[in-house]
């Protein structure tokens, strides 16, 4: 391959993050520490640091969770503490993966690295099956939306490579999968982490799978479900105004596209003042393009001077989201310091836009392992999931999070402390 | 109709998204400007994010006083080029005020008091949001790092006690007196920019290209012949093929050897390297957790 053909495949690569959940001993860190190694993204300094220190620590062997385990506390308590972003790629692809601790205490973070997934590794002992902790896993990936799961067996050395024990898991798992919406894409690898099989290179241990390895599924699985392409949906960032002899009438709309195909010549409508125009260009810095849709961040201008600002909805007139003051929401709560008993006001921050809100009423929490809703107790503490319904103080334009993660997702802010405490998805 | 966009444009769109989210939630941000190629890619961003107006903020430079000259040529080029304004917060200042006390010895460094520098600079300009260049690659401890990050009225960093961030729907809210430090660049990797620095022919000082310069080696750091950075009589002076892969204060930057004088065979280096670009900054080899430690003082 020459150079230059090195360097025009690189500018086709697409994105894929994925993110990745287990507890202390079912080998994540290895994994992740494997994918690294293997596709070369682990530079020979940070191998001799984690080498130094494995040592000075008394470690047998190299002990790759150094590699993501980055803060002070972490390495000296052996713990992943919070959300880390790892980097990777391939020729075909470039990887984020979000690595999140699997303990129930680390919910909150399990939310966080999900909800800009594309894509969810669940990992499972070979010799512990499906545990309470596999559902959770499972149940945030599919309560966030993440439409492709990966069940990675692993440790499969460890159950001397046995088909049967991988089988069970499989079935174990589709039983309970069958009770969560949303799971599309479910992909069943057996590996172990710790030899390297199936990981990136195949094994030579289990003829009995014929399947992709873990990486080639990465870098293969479609990745164009996430983003809506149908509901036209812009919530304006910024109006760009530069007061300039040469633009003095520019007036552009900008923001990141949460939704649909905007094009020039385009009817719109602005939320809420509902006023409709038609689209004059769509810019990128100096170039003009001929659409635009999501993810991509635009500055439009429109035919007629109409008053749009920052928090508004730019949409088409015959296809407009829910406009409400009253909604509800399944949200995870954040705050270690206050929890959520029967209502309380909070700041809602939705797309660009913010409100007060009144949280009206905890409808019922759901026990993460099991899946049961409890009605007895309707105190949302730190790490719960529950249904809450919310009022507030202006309409907010939004739709299902199940239709729309970008225009269907919501966080309220503590307005005393400003802390984030809570993420939401709107039902 | 195919309505991917590739691994590039989709990072140029959440740096861009992320810089007006800045702009619109802070009263009065600063963008941090080194001179370095992280910082020029985001300024080069920041113009792309509000054209065809001018930078609603202004760019901060935090001066060691020990620079390559071929850096601040280029700063004061690009600067002119993008029609912004340049504020200057000086480490030489500090010391001169006693506010700072400088490192001695033959190793040196100014490089601890450009927090002091850094944290003044936010203060007289009562900035409360500094835009910098990190990327989460760099560094273990930079990889916890938030879009979105809270420094106390200290400025403090508080890594156990970050706020989380979810979808895209990022809370600057703060109490007053404190800031915020913003990473637009947070998921893009060494390779992501230089790739990017090619799809949008942006200009680099020419200390990025490989070229002939007088060097020396201490702790495994090649290090350049400057007026900052003297040789003891046991360190031999040899002239080198070198490039630097970052580039920071003269007395913690260290070379890279190499040939790559273009983008192409500068990325086809990137693409086989086997030390991180931090491998050269001496600053970092320090102590284990070197850069936590800085950053929960302050530092970038």
């Amino acid at each position: 391959m020459s150079d230059n053909e090195n360097n025009s495949g690189y500018l086709d690569m697409d994105l894929l993050r994925f993110t990745t959940a287990g507890s202390v001993d079912d080998g994540k860190s290895t994994l992740i520490g494997r994918l690294l190694y293997d596709s070369k993204a682990i530079f020979e300094d940070q191998l001799e640091a984690v080498e130094k220190s494995s040592k000075s620590r008394g470690d047998a062997h190299v002990n790759l969770a150094l590699l993501t385990d980055g803060l002070r506390s972490e390495r000296e308590q052996g713990i992943t503490i919070d959300v880390a972003y790892r980097y990777f790629a391939t020729p075909r692809r470039k990887f984020i993966i979000a690595d999140t601790p699997g303990h129930i205490q680390y919910t909150r973070n399990m939310v966080t690295g999900a909800s800009t997934a594309n894509l969810a590794i669940v990992l499972v002992d070979a010799r512990k099956g499906v545990i309470e902790q596999t559902c959770r896993h499972a149940f945030i990936a599919s309560l966030l939306k993440i439409q492709n799961i990966v069940v990675c067996v692993n440790k499969m050395d460890l159950v001397e490579w046995d088909q049967k024990t991988y089988d069970s898991i499989v079935s174990d798992f589709k039983k309970f999968a069958s009770r969560l919406d949303n799971l599309v894409n479910i992909t069943f690898i057996p590996a172990s982490a710790l030899l390297g099989d199936n990981i990136v290179d195949k094994s030579k241990n289990m003829d009995w799978y014929q399947g992709p390895t873990l990486l080639y599924h990465l870098e293969t699985v479609y990745n164009g479900s996430d983003f809506n392409h149908i509901d036209a949906r812009l919530p304006v960032q910024w109006v760009i105004r530069p007061h300039s002899n040469k633009y003095h009438d520019f007036r552009g709309f900008s923001g990141r596209i949460a939704g649909g195909v905007f094009k020039p010549g385009d009817r719109v409508k602005v939320l809420p003042s509902g006023f409709e125009s038609k689209i004059k260009g769509i810019h990128s810095m100096d170039t003009e393009l001929d659409e635009a849709y999501s993810p991509m961040s635009v500055a439009i201008t429109l035919e007629d001077e109409i008053d749009v600002s920052r928090g508004d909805m730019i949409v088409k007139p015959n296809n407009v989201p829910e406009v409400a003051q009253e909604i509800e929401a399944m949200v995870c709560w954040f705050s270690s310091n206050k929890s959520l008993k029967g209502s309380g006001k909070y700041i809602l921050r939705h797309t660009t836009n913010e409100v007060q809100a009144i949280v009206k009423e905890v409808r019922y929490k759901m026990n993460i392992n099991t899946l049961h809703k409890i009605e007895d107790d309707l105190e949302l503490q730190l790490n719960d999931i529950g249904r809450i319904s919310i009022r507030t103080s202006a309409p907010i334009f939004y739709d299902s999070y199940s239709k729309n993660r970008i225009t269907g997702s919501i966080i309220l802010v503590d307005p005393m402390t400003n802390e984030t405490v809570a993420a939401g998805m709107i039902i | 109709m195919d309505y991917r966009i590739t691994h590039l444009k989709q990072l140029e769109s959440e740096a861009i998204y992320i810089l007006r989210e800045t702009a619109a939630q802070f009263e009065k941000p600063v963008l941090l400007f080194s001179g370095g190629k992280d910082s020029i890619v985001m300024a080069h961003l920041a113009k792309k994010a509000f054209w065809p107006a001018k930078l609603p903020f202004p760019l901060l430079h935090v001066d060691t006083g020990h620079n390559f000259p071929e850096t601040m040529e280029y700063r004061d080029r690009f600067i002119k080029d993008l029609g912004a304004e340049l504020v200057v917060a000086s480490v030489q200042d500090a010391i001169d005020q006693g506010k700072v006390v400088e490192e001695t010895g033959h190793n040196a460094s100014r490089n601890s008091l450009q927090t002091v520098a850094l944290l003044e600079g936010l203060e007289q300009g009562q900035y409360d949001a500094a835009l910098g260049g990190g990327r989460r690659d760099e560094e273990k401890a930079r990889a916890k790092e938030r879009f979105f990050s809270h420094r106390d009225a200290f400025g403090q960093w508080d890594p156990k006690n970050q706020r989380p961030e979810l979808w895209n729907i990022f809370n600057g809210k703060k109490q007053h007196g404190e800031h915020f430090r913003v990473f637009p660049l947070s998921n893009w990797t060494e390779m992501d920019i230089w790739q990017y620095i090619k799809l949008e022919a942006i200009d680099l000082p020419n200390l990025y290209f490989s070229h002939k310069r007088d060097c020396f080696v201490r702790n495994g750091v090649i290090m350049a012949v400057t007026e900052f950075t003297q040789p003891t009589d046991s360190e031999a002076v040899e002239s080198m093929q070198v490039r630097f892969r970052t580039i920071g204060d003269t007395t913690c930057t260290g070379a890279a050897l190499s040939s790559a004088d273009n983008l192409d065979t500068i990325i086809d280096e990137v693409a086989s390297a086997r030390q991180t670009e931090r491998g050269t900054r001496a600053d970092d080899k320090r102590s284990e957790t070197a850069m936590e430690d800085r950053k929960k003082q302050g530092y970038f």
